[in-house]
Parts: C-alpha cells; structure tokens; sequence
C-alpha cells in the first residue's frame, strides 16, 4: 500500500472496526453513515449498522436528546452485528461526545469537531469544563480538528451563507473517514452528482467538503497510521446493501409477482415501518395500489377488503398500530381469508419510544384479539431475511388461507447489511386458484389437507354468498349459534394453523445436536447471539445455537431441540415472551436473559450471560 | 392523469333480473314491524334496475340491526365489524373497480363508532353507496342512546334524559364532500325507490339517509313527520329544478330572508312562485344544500329526495388512473431491475 501524497504514514490491517458517527439530528450524521456503509459495502466488507436516533425531527440543538448516531461495523470476515464497541467516535459537538463516549473501547480514538466545543454547547451537553482540554478524555486518542473553519474555508469563495456551508461539515469528517480507511470516494460522489445534480452549487460545496476532509487527512500530521479492511469472503453472487425496511417492501413486491397477484397496502404512517409505505409507493408501475388509511383499522380494513376481492390485502404498521388493528384480525381469522399485517416493532408499552427496539409484541401477535383466534406468526433475523419472510408470509397466508403476522423491529427495519440478490426463478411459486367452479361449492368446505377454504372472489358468478363475523356453520358457512357447530369451528381453526407446521422447515441447530447450553433466539437478536455461540464453541464449549423464525406454529423438531440441552437460554429485548411460550408448551426449564433497553444486545452481554449459566451448575433442565 | 375511466359494474350490457334473483334463502330476522323490512324490500325491488348480474354487486354492513341486511340479498355479502364497513369497501373498491359495491349502517355504525371511516369514505369520493338506517337509537344493544337521539330523550342508558346534542347526519355528509347526498323514509316506499336508484347509479360516495323506525325501542321517532295525514304539510320533497313548494295546497315555500330560510305562501303578501327557492342538487356551492341538510321538523318541513348530486372523479378511478400513468411514464415494473437498484457489486 503506498501513499502518494502527503506525508508518509504506516498501514496498519484490521479485521474489523467499527465506527459511530454521532452529532446533532441536524448535523447529518445518518446520511454520513450511509455513505460509510455503501462505500464499504462495494468494497466488498461484510457490513452491519445501527442507526441511533430521536424521534424528535429537530430536539434543541445541541442537545443531548438531539444526538444522532450511526454505527457501522465493517469486516474482512463474516459478522453478524453492528459491533458491541466502537473503536471510533466521531462527535461533532460536545453533547454527541457525552452522549456516546461511555460507548467506545479503551483506547479507542474520537474524531471531534473541535469548532462546536463552545462554552454554551458544553453547557448544553452538561460538561462543566471542556473535556478536550481537562484531560477526561485520556484514556482515549483524541483527534480535535476545527471541522466547522477547516470546511468554511474548503467552501470559499460559493455563493452560500456560513450557516449553509456549515450543513456539509458532515462531509469533511466523512472525507477525513474515507482517507483514514483508505476508501474510494466514487460512491459518494456519485450520490452527490445524483442527490444534488439540479442545484450545481449545493453539489459543488458537497464535493468540496468532501475532498477537503480527505486532503486534510493527507496533509495533517495528527494521523500516525492509516487502516486497511480487506474484502470478505462472502459467498459468489450480486451484492447491494440493504435495510429491512427496505427488504420487507422488497420482499412484498415479489411475493406479488410469484403469486401472479395485485399488491394493495393500506397503511396509517407509524415509525418505524412509514418507510414500507414510501418505497411500495413508488412502484405503482408493478400494478400494485397503496393507500394511505385514516387509521390503522381502516388501513387493515381495507387490506382486508383487498383480500376479499382476491387482491394480496398487506398492511403495515407497529406496536400501537398493532392493538388497534386487533378487532379485524379477528375478523379475518373468522372469515379465513389471506392477509398479511406487518408489525415493525418498537419499544413500547404505549407511544413508548418510537426510534428504538424492542420484541415485545409476540404475544400481542399470538393472543392480542378477543376469543380463540390463531394466526400464524413469522420473524426475520437480519435486514436481508426481511424478504425472505416476507414471501414465507405470504405463502402462508395464500396457500392456508389465513391472515398471517409478520414481526420485525426497529432494530432490522433501519439496520441494514449486504444483501445477496436472489435469481428470481429460485424463488417459490406462490400462485393459488381462484374457485370458480359452483357446483358442489359451499364457502367453508375444507380442502383435505391445508383446512383451507375456498377463495371465491366477488364477480364469480354463481358463488355469492354471505360471510361475516359471525360463527359460521361447517361446511356451509351460514349463520351458527349451534354449541357443538362453534366447538367444531373453533377446533377447526385451531387445528388448521397447528397443520401449517407440517409446512415448514425445521428448526435448524448451530453446533452440536445436544450439550450443555442451547441458547434459543427469534428475531433480530440473531447477530449477537450467533457471534456470542460462535466464541463459545471455540472454546471447547458444547453450546448450540437455534433461531425461531415461525413462531406460530413452531417447526415440529422445537420440542426435541429444546429438550436436547442440559439448560436453555432465551435472550429477548422483551420481559419474557418467548420463554413464557417455550415453558408452558414444552416444559422445559428455560432461562431468560431480558434487556429492554431499545438497542440490541452486545455479543460481550451474551457471552457473559452465557458463561454465567454454564458456571452454575445448579439447574440442569433434564 | 390519463382520462381513460376505469370501467364500472353500470358500463356493461344490462342484462335482466327480477327481484326474486335478489333474495337469498335466509329466513329475515327483524322484529315485526321493523322498518328495516321496507328497507330490504325497495333495495330488492331497485336491484334489477341496474341491469349489474348479481355476481358483481357486494353489500357490506357493520353491526346493528341494519348490518343484517346483506345476509338477505342474494350477491356478494360481506357483514363485518362494528363502523369499519366503508374501509373493507373502500379496499374492495381499490382492488375491484368494476364491481357495484353497497355499505349499510345505522346511525350509531356510521356516526359514533365508524364516524371516522364515513368522514374519509366520503371525502375520498370511493364509489359507494353508503345506505344509513337511521332509527335515532342503539336497537340490537336493546335501547341506548345513539348520536342521532334526542337531547334530553330517555333510554336505558340515558335514564335522566341525553346530554348530548344529536349529530345531522346529512350535515357531516356534506361537510365529508360526499358527491350525492340523499334523505328517504322507511315507509315511503316508492319515493324510497327512487332515491336508492339513484343513488345506485351515481358515481362516487353516495349517502343516503333512510329514517326508519324502531318500534321497539324508539316507535314514532319519525312519526311527527312521516305519518300520512301530515306528511305534505310537514315534508319537503325535493326535485331538481323545480321550486321548493310543499304542504297540502302545495302553495308553501321555502325562500331566504338574507341568509336564513324562512317559509312564505304563495299568494299572500304579494309574494308569487317566483320567490321561492328553485332546488339545484347540481350546486357546486354546497350553501343551499347545508341549510336543506339542516333544517327540520318542527321548525321547518323535513326536506326528502336528492339534496346534492355533483359528478367528481371518484377514488377508484383516480387510483387506478395513477397505476396506469406510471405504467405509460416507466414501463411495465421489471422486478430484477428493482432488486438490483442501488450501488451493487459481485463477488466472484
């Protein structure tokens, strides 16, 4: 590697490092984030990342509530998480510093914009003394560059006023980033020309930050070493980065085309799934429609009316969203018709707190709705699984005839990873028939196998018929208050979700088939626990690792994986779901590890965790 | 926008239909007397009118006596949940442009529990024909108030009289921006007719407010009004076109007095036909159309007919229009161009 310009400095290789940018929600700090991501991600590094940010569009500025944060993880070996602590912090005012320093490794660098360090900005963050200056700071290297002047002067000369120039100071730290990191600056520069290509002299001030913070990493001699990530080894294929947001709309559009039939999303706009809506928006040259409800139960009312016209009836929404909708989930597992809800969910109980994760709705999913009424639940584990299950939830609900509930988290929605771009024609063919025959056609016949019931479209002649929420006689599908007629129908659809395992894969074991620790996870919790496994096993260690990704039904082998392990432990971002569900069905003695504080769990927390069961011998589970 | 329209069930070829073809085989399951009966009876009766084959006309109720009702007509019938009839049509209508879709509501359905729904059914312009049975009383609960009941009326839950001011349900239609708005009763059986009809043929949110009694839990509601003797002196049957004229001599007027209507004979005072309002159901200025919504029995007659009647590109249309525009603008949508947008890369 050679520098052929400025001073001479040594590089230095790095598995892996990690990075978070932090600054005020105004500073830019998610954009500079993904352009980190992208770059790094075409460069060929595994890569994961954790947005961090308020749900207040503009909290004072300054302030700590105001602190945006991205974190990328970038590797030249296959990860699973975002990082548990960032060797680099980049700050670009004091609250952002206070905020997230608690964060960073020892002896971990922090990049700041020394400009901001102002008496009433260190006011604002609560620092009574400067920390750049009383020393604080000394377990740390401290690079403290003058963002805001060094930037003014790059942009000189611009037809723009210094509160404008100052808006791309993000790209001067990302360009001082992409020198340190020896990265390509093409992609952003390309985004740039794209993003900006109409307002030359907004675009002209980007471009210059951007290679102003790059020519200062060159020419400053504050840097001692630069750091290379080489590529991973991922496996062949076609590459692009993407968010689980991204991935679910993705992964509906799709669904769509293999199931050869209109998409129509209803949805009310909720944080964090809003984005679902934009991006399905925007292909209505798929033929598919979306609406924008008055409220979540109009958004799955209409879904559901979708459905009912033979359309792929989708709606989208969180926590909140999720219990208003309640009512007509139940109204669509009494009138058996497919339809998808997807749950993006977010710390609650109540507004909670919209921007952070938390896996506490699976039993709102499961038993949020009046009477018995069992819907089918599955949960992606990373950003790109997103589109796989999105299709899995669709199969499902076309093909057994019933709503079904999709559970991602903030956590997946705005993370994202490289995506290896599945070859369409590998993908299931989600196509059913209409029925359109009428003779013998009664509305709740049961096909043998599934349970399912025919799907007669309005505009068939000869099939009209009546549902509604009321109990329905077998078979005929008319109006029943008949005692043993409603025990049959509610055995019936008890039964007809409990036969969609017969449907599914089984659940899959990392690591030895039983052992001492099964460590039993669903949904984003993925990454940590995997890695946390990971380290264990190279230590000798008979821990295994298992991840739910249909939670209702359960894959038929969950009995005998739970029950092949001398303890189980089920870390959730909720108080106990899964463990409560695990216990009472298969009486084992399974362990929670709960933390519900709106962000992921560290592979380190894992790890400790697990080390701490395996070192108590006193409850064996077998 | 593309100005092509998006078919509907009324384009097609009339085929013939007789009212026979619109009764299912349930048995109906109203109190005697109900006025829902009338109801279902001039429903069936208009049906074949639309010349629309059965299979491509849903009805779609809430909850309440009236939610019943498609269980009784012989087409697609969709009996959902309590006030969330207009967004399971507005979904069937985003999906099925083509198909005649009917809701059927109660007052409390349309304008306490799915007040919200009615709102932006309307506002939108989805091509439905909104039918409210409007009995000013919670029936199937068995006789609570309702937001169409009386201030200070006694029910079971309202012991010591209501307190709360009753809603004018045509009123909030047009404040919706419903594109036809309409008033009929129950045992005006063919002047009910002929609102259904057409309101069955117009395009858009329709909303039709049919007074029918309860006599179980409400009798004589609109009694002051509809009954035979007194009907012409206290109803105002709207025609488009034609003066304001009612009562039995038909020389009763409405004219306004500034901005407020008051009631004038013709022959006294001077004051000729020529003084009264002549009904214009086509009005973009809703001015006239609100005061009709409004006034009632005893201070004025209760207007009846078709109070607003204004043609807009409906909802479906312009959804469906949107599709069609983005089809011509990009392309037929290329799923593998889509899953690889955005900056990729190969691994080999």
């Amino acid at each position: 590697m050679t520098i052929t310009k400025g001073h001479e400095v040594p590089v230095q290789e790095l598995d892996r490092v990690t990075i978070r940018f932090a600054g005020d929600s105004g500073d830019g700090m998610q954009l500079t984030g993904t352009q980190f991501s992208r770059t790094a991600a075409v460069f060929g590094n595994d890569i994961s990342t954790l947005p961090d940010y308020p749900a207040e569009i503009r909290a004072p500025a300054g302030s700590i509530p105001g602190v945006s944060g991205f974190q990328i993880s970038f590797s030249s070996s296959e990860i699973h998480t975002p990082g548990d602590a960032p060797d680099v912090l980049v700050a670009m005012n004091p609250a952002a510093l206070r905020a997230n320093v608690r964060d960073l490794a020892p002896g971990g660098a922090i990049i700041v914009n020394s400009d901001a360090f102002t008496p009433p900005n260190l006011a604002k963050a609560g620092y009574a003394m400067n920390p750049l200056t009383d020393d604080s700071l000394r377990s740390y290297t401290v690079f403290d560059i003058p963002v805001s002047t060094l930037n003014a002067r790059a942009l000189d000369g611009l037809d723009m006023t210094s509160k404008q120039m100052d808006l791309t100071k993000n790209f001067f730290a990302l360009g001082i980033m992409f020198w340190l990191y020896g990265r390509s600056m093409e992609t952003t520069q390309a985004w740039i020309e794209e993003k900006f290509g109409g307002r030359p002299i907004v675009a002209e001030a980007n471009r210059r930050a951007l290679n102003a913070g790059y020519a200062f990493g060159e020419t400053t001699e504050i840097f001692h070493t630069t750091y290379r990530v080489a590529p991973a080894h991922l496996a062949p294929g076609t590459y692009r980065n993407i968010t689980g947001n991204e991935a679910t709309a993705l992964g509906q559009l799709t669904a769509s085309k293999l199931a050869d039939r209109q998409l129509v999303y209803a949805s009310y706009p909720i944080t964090p799934a809003s984005e679902i809506l934009h991006q399905l928006s925007g292909w209505k040259n798929f033929g598919l429609k979306t609406f924008q409800a008055e409220d979540e139960i109009a958004a799955i009312g209409a879904a559901l009316g979708a459905s009912y016209g033979g359309a792929m009836g989708l709606t989208g929404t969180s926590g909140p969203g999720m219990a208003l909708k309640a009512e007509m989930l139940g109204l669509a597992v009494m009138v058996e018709l497919p339809l998808v809800v997807i749950d993006v969910q977010r710390a609650g109980p109540s507004t909670g707190m919209p921007t952070k994760t938390e896996q506490s709705d699976l039993l709102q999913a499961l038993f949020g709705r009046n009477g018995d009424s069992p819907i089918p639940v599955v949960a992606p584990a990373t950003p790109a699984e997103c589109f796989d299950y999105a299709i899995e939830a669709w199969r499902i609900a076309l093909r057994h005839m019933t709503p079904v509930v999709y559970l991602s988290d903030a956590f997946l929605a705005t993370g994202s990873e490289p995506w290896r771009i599945p070859e369409l024609d590998s993908l299931p063919d989600l196509r059913v028939p209409n029925r359109t025959d009428r003779a013998g056609f009664y509305p709740y016949e049961r096909d043998p196998e599934t349970l399912a019931r025919p799907w007669a479209v309005p505009g068939t002649p000869g099939l009209e018929h009546r549902i509604g929420g009321l109990e329905k006689l077998d078979v005929l599908g008319t109006i029943s208050y008949d005692p043993d007629n409603h025990h049959r129908m509610q055995q019936l659809r008890a039964e007809k979700i409990a036969r969609i395992a017969r449907d599914i894969p089984p659940l899959d074991v990392f690591g030895p088939p039983e052992g001492e620790l099964l460590i039993l996870g669903w949904g984003s919790t993925y990454g940590a626990i995997r890695s946390a496994v990971e380290r264990l096993q190279d230590t000798g260690r008979k821990v295994a690792h298992a991840h739910l990704r249909h939670l209702n039904p359960f894959p038929t082998n969950t009995a005998d994986v739970v029950r092949a392990y001398d303890r189980v432990l089920i870390p959730e971002i909720n108080m106990g779901q899964l463990r409560m569900l695990i216990r009472s069905m298969f009486l084992v003695d399974a362990e929670g590890f709960n933390l519900v504080r709106g962000k992921p769990f560290t592979i380190s927390e894992i790890l400790a965790k697990a080390e701490q069961v395996l070192g108590d011998p006193a409850r064996p589970t077998r | 926008m593309t100005d092509q329209r998006t078919p509907s069930a009324l384009d097609a070829a009339p085929i013939k239909l007789s009212r026979k073809d619109f009764a299912s085989d349930q048995e109906v399951r109203w109190c005697p007397g109900c006025g829902d009966y009338s109801i279902l009876a001039q429903t069936q009766k208009v049906m074949p009118d639309f010349g629309v084959p059965k299979e491509n006309i849903v009805f779609i109720s809430g909850i309440g006596c009236s939610g019943r009702l498609p269980y009784y007509m012989n087409t697609y019938g969709f009996h959902s949940i309590h006030g969330r009839a207009p967004t399971i049509a507005t979904g069937l209508k985003e999906a099925r442009p083509e198909l005649m879709v009917w809701v059927v509501t109660g007052d409390g359905d349309a304008l306490s529990i799915g007040g919200n729904h009615i709102l932006h059914s309307m506002r939108r312009n989805v091509d439905i024909r909104v039918v409210m049975f409007n009995n000013r009383i919670y029936g199937l609960t068995k006789g609570q108030a309702s937001p169409t009941s009386e201030f200070g009326q006694k029910t079971k839950s309202t012991p010591s009289g209501s307190a709360d001011y009753p809603i004018h349900p045509l009123v909030v239609a047009l404040a919706a921006e419903a594109s036809f708005v309409a008033r009929a009763v129950d045992t005006q059986t063919e002047h009910l007719q002929g609102v259904l009809e057409r309101a069955g043929f117009h395009r858009g949110s329709a909303f039709v407010e049919v007074l029918q009694n309860c006599n179980i839990f409400n009798d004589g509601a609109h009694r002051a009004f509809t009954e035979r003797d007194v009907r012409e002196d206290r109803q105002l049957v709207l025609e488009h076109g034609k003066p304001m004229l009612f009562g039995k001599n038909h020389d009763l007027g409405l004219r306004l007095n500034g901005v407020r209507p008051e009631i004038v004979r013709v022959g006294e005072d001077g004051i000729t036909e020529a003084d009264i309002l002549v009904h214009d159901e086509t009005s973009e200025d809703p001015t006239i159309h609100n005061m009709l919504a409004r006034i009632y029995w005893p201070e004025f007659p209760v207007p009846i007919g078709v109070i607003r009647n204004v043609p807009r590109p409906t909802h479906d249309e312009l959804v469906d229009a949107q599709v069609r525009d983005a089809i011509a603008r990009q392309g037929p949508g290329d799923l593998a161009k889509v899953l690889r947008s955005g900056e990729t890369w190969t691994v080999q």
